[in-house]
């Protein structure tokens, strides 16, 4: 409990890290509700291709993203081991697709850099920051408002 | 005093309402006197009220309108159309007071102010000549015009206590005591409610009292009398406006005497007893709000039990595809437990769903004044039927509905009617009537709005969505497909911007918040007769009777209330037409064959063939819906997609199954629309994307 406290200490912040493609992702922990097993999902006509479908949360309908294919990574078959993030964004709660979750971590925010100038990239866009991790590995920050389908879906 | 305050202005809406009901009765020539206290009353009432919360405003105008409403009211006055017109402005400005004193904001003082002068002119005016028409007319005066004299005569007061009367504790003898000190009275006892004795009930008390004070007495002392009694007992007071004798009093024959009852009056035998109690109580033709218990509840607390029977409903379905894969479903117990749980869950929905009803006519209300307004601005003669106003939809619904109807009753106004000349020019009358109507058809709720103008002037619609780039020069569009593009944003049919309607809002508006409570608007024009726009709403937005389907691997619910009928078609009833088109011949119509499975996108299925579902829009088009299967009919409780996601083509909403899985809601009337022509699927996109 101590450590939580400390852990929100100004200049820090919890985020959620996560796998995608052997890949280190990153979501601000204050944006996730809920972590849950893949289910299979309902598929939307006419939807984004990153838009694997619907799911009932708790009597709610809530969209799934797969974040492999909204990165450019290719359409991901999700398993058993996938697991979808529930995250809340502007009122609306969509979940995310990811290969698994890693860990919470506490992070300065002095150490999140920019994205560098990388040839374009569709990841990029969706990326706010980098933060080097003292193993070495590298944690992607992701903006959650530019990955969501817009809230006319049928739009895009 | 925050909660009286609230409590202050739900009765206000209460009392407005009546109000407007009443003056509107007023415009028929032999109205019954007893609207015109009523409506003096529910002045009076607000008047009363504000004073009490020190609405200073409210009162004076109240006041002022109250006295004009007196002299009608004692037949100083008389009430031509122009003065009724005046009475209807003044209900619509006390009603703006009144919201404006609830959100604590200012009213428009300067049509306040000028509305004050014109009742001043009117108050001013009727004192000289009223007084001398009297000088003039000694001989004339019979019994009618007595009631001009109403203050010195006296006043008739009739109470009719109900069974809470009783049983709060008070007594009618002292109310009667109570009327005696204020001068001398006459009182009759009225028996004629009084059942046979095997039918009486404590509980409906029936006897009533006709007390005839005599002297200077005034109303509000009687009111003042029956002040804490006021909402357990029915009163009437009226100026003394007959000779006692005639059919104030009932004949004798009728059982059993009160104690109190007074002699009877050689009564007028020829008055039949049935016609007689008529006769003698005016049924009030202003709806007084019913006296049975009623209590306010927040519509929260409503909606969260309708969110908990949708839960019901679900889980209830949850339990029975659990029973049928534990191969419990041959037991008789079980099913016929399941049943009553079904019916059960039914039940309740319905109950939740009723106390969520509201009469519409809280909507068409309202549209009284928007008419009269949009009249006014466009300077047409215009009156407004309402038909069906007690046609309940659902309470959310009836607020969604306002913004829409005004603008469509704007609509038709400025752009349904012709203008006074040329309806003259055409043989019409020069009053232009829109209808307001409202039914329950086949599970939805049909709500019309036709006007007796013109008819849409398709040529020039045509001209103008062309122009606009709207359509491509030349398409090949029939008359209703003509229609639609009135719906199409960015359409105004007027040339210039019309003060009232053009303000760049069009009827594409009307129709996006028609299809966000589920609903549809359709047109019906006949060129010279006028213009009908129909809303097809869905009686509530919580739960549809559902088929469920199966589309490839995906299971999906289609609403029973458009399914015509499902067949497993032969070969000999399917005909191609071109390349991949199918028509379906069934008893002797072709109705064109639709591919859900394409329509969404799903990989078709190996196997050919499947069923046909005929299904029929709103607008009386029909087609088939090819699935893979059908295997179930049930209740599903609808969970919005827009919330989380956004609208899909196609999909009005999403649902839970038993399984806890999503299933999505056909919209089959999007579905008709969008594919009877590639220029229909146009529109439909444009109409969507808006």
């Amino acid at each position: 409990m101590l450590q939580a406290i400390s852990s929100n200490a100004i200049g820090q912040s919890d985020v959620v890290a996560f796998k995608l493609a052997d890949q280190d992702f990153c979501i601000d922990i204050g944006l996730v509700r809920e972590i849950r097993g893949w289910t299979p999902t309902t598929m939307l006509p006419h939807a984004p291709s990153y838009v694997k479908g619907v799911i009932n949360l708790r009597g709610s309908v809530v969209t799934v993203v797969d974040l492999s294919a909204r990165l450019g990574f290719g359409t991901a078959t999700p398993s058993q081991r996938h697991v979808v993030i529930i995250a809340m964004h502007a009122g609306r709660v969509v979940g995310l697709l990811a290969d698994l979750v890693s860990d919470i971590l506490t992070i300065d925010e002095d150490h999140i850099q920019g994205v560098p100038d990388i040839a374009s990239n569709p990841a990029r866009e969706f990326i706010t920051g980098m933060i080097t991790l003292e193993d070495g590995r590298i944690l992607r920050k992701i903006d959650l408002a530019q990955l969501l389908p817009t809230p006319h879906g049928a739009d895009i | 005093m925050d909660e009286f305050r609230e409590m202050f202005f739900v009765e206000c809406d209460e009392l407005l309402e009546g109000l407007a009901n009443g003056l509107r009765t007023m415009e028929a020539p032999n109205f019954e006197k007893e609207t015109v206290h009523a409506v003096f009353r529910a002045v009076h009432s607000i008047k009363g009220g504000a004073a009490a919360f020190g609405l200073t405003t409210l009162v004076t105008f109240a006041h002022r309108f109250e006295t004009l409403l007196d002299l009608i009211r004692s037949d100083r006055m008389d009430t031509p159309p122009p003065i009724i017109a005046l009475l209807h402005r003044s209900s619509d400005c006390l009603s703006d007071l009144v919201a404006a004193a609830r959100l604590a904001t200012e009213a428009d003082q300067s049509r306040v102010d000028a509305l004050l002068a014109e009742l001043d002119a009117l108050i001013d005016d009727d004192d000289g000549p009223a007084d001398t028409s009297f000088e003039f007319t000694p001989i004339t005066l019979d019994f009618n015009a007595a009631p001009a004299m109403a203050p010195a005569a006296g006043l008739q007061v009739q109470m009719k206590p109900t069974f809470d009367l009783y049983r709060s504790g008070n007594d009618p003898l002292a109310l009667l005591a109570a009327l005696r000190k204020l001068g001398e009275t006459t009182v009759t006892l009225r028996t004629d409610g009084v059942p046979a004795l095997a039918d009486w009930s404590i509980e409906r008390p029936q006897l009533g009292w006709d007390i005839r004070i005599a002297g200077a007495v005034t109303e509000a002392d009687i009111r003042s009398v029956f002040e804490f009694v006021d909402d357990c007992c029915t009163l009437s007071i009226s100026a003394i406006a007959d000779e006692p004798a005639t059919e104030t009093f009932l004949p004798l024959e009728v059982a059993v005497p009160g104690p109190a009852a007074a002699e009877p009056q050689p009564a007028d035998v020829a008055a039949a007893p049935a016609a007689a109690p008529a006769v003698n109580r005016p049924a009030p033709p202003l709806a007084e709000p019913a006296q049975g218990a009623t209590i306010r509840v927040g519509l929260e607390r409503v909606d969260r039990l309708m969110n908990m029977i949708g839960e019901l409903v679900i889980k209830e379905a949850m339990l029975s595809q659990v029973i049928q894969t534990a191969g419990l479903h041959e037991s008789p117990d079980v099913v016929a437990g399941l049943d009553s749980i079904r019916q059960l869950a039914g039940d309740i929905q319905e109950s939740v769903m009723a106390i969520r009803a509201q009469p519409l006519k809280l909507v068409f209300q309202r549209m009284h004044r928007i008419l009269r307004e949009a009249a006014d601005a466009t300077g047409k003669p215009v009156r407004l039927v309402t038909i069906g106003e007690q046609t309940e939809v659902d309470k959310t619904m009836i607020e969604r509905l306002i913004d829409p109807l005004t603008h469509m009753i704007r609509n038709s106004v400025d752009h349904g009617l012709e203008d006074a000349v040329t309806r003259q020019r055409r043989g019409k009358p020069q009053e232009g009537t829109i209808t307001l109507s409202a039914a329950h058809r086949s599970g939805r709720v049909q709500i019309e709005i036709s006007d007796d103008g013109g008819g849409i002037n398709r040529p020039k619609v045509r001209q103008i969505a062309e122009d606009r780039g709207l359509i491509a020069p030349g398409s090949n569009l029939s008359p209703s497909e003509i229609d639609q593009l009135l719906f199409l944003p960015g359409f105004s049919s007027k040339d210039e911007v019309s003060a009232l309607s053009g303000r760049g809002v069009g009827l594409d508006v009307v129709r996006r918040e028609i299809m966000a409570l589920g609903g549809r608007v359709m047109i019906d024009s006949v060129e010279g007769k006028g213009t009908t726009f129909a809303i097809a709403l869905p009686l509530t937005l919580a739960v549809l009777e559902g088929m469920l389907i199966q589309l490839g691997d995906q299971t999906m619910v289609l609403p029973i209330t458009a399914v015509q009928e499902t067949l497993q078609p032969d070969q000999s009833m399917l005909h191609g037409v071109g390349q991949g088109s199918q028509l379906l011949a069934n008893r002797g119509e072709l109705i064109p064959i639709i591919d859900l499975c394409q329509t969404f996108g799903l990989d078709e299925p190996e196997s050919e063939g499947g069923v046909l579902i005929v299904v029929e829009s709103d607008s009386r088009k029909r087609a088939a819906f090819r699935v893979d299967g059908i295997f179930d009919q049930r209740q599903v409780v609808i969970k919005s997609l827009e919330q989380n996601y956004g609208r899909v083509p196609g999909v009005s909403a999403a649902t839970i199954l038993g399984d806890g899985k999503i299933a999505l809601i056909i919209d089959p009337e999007e579905i008709i629309l969008s594919l009877s022509n590639d220029h229909g699927r146009h529109m439909a996109a444009m109409a969507s994307n808006g």
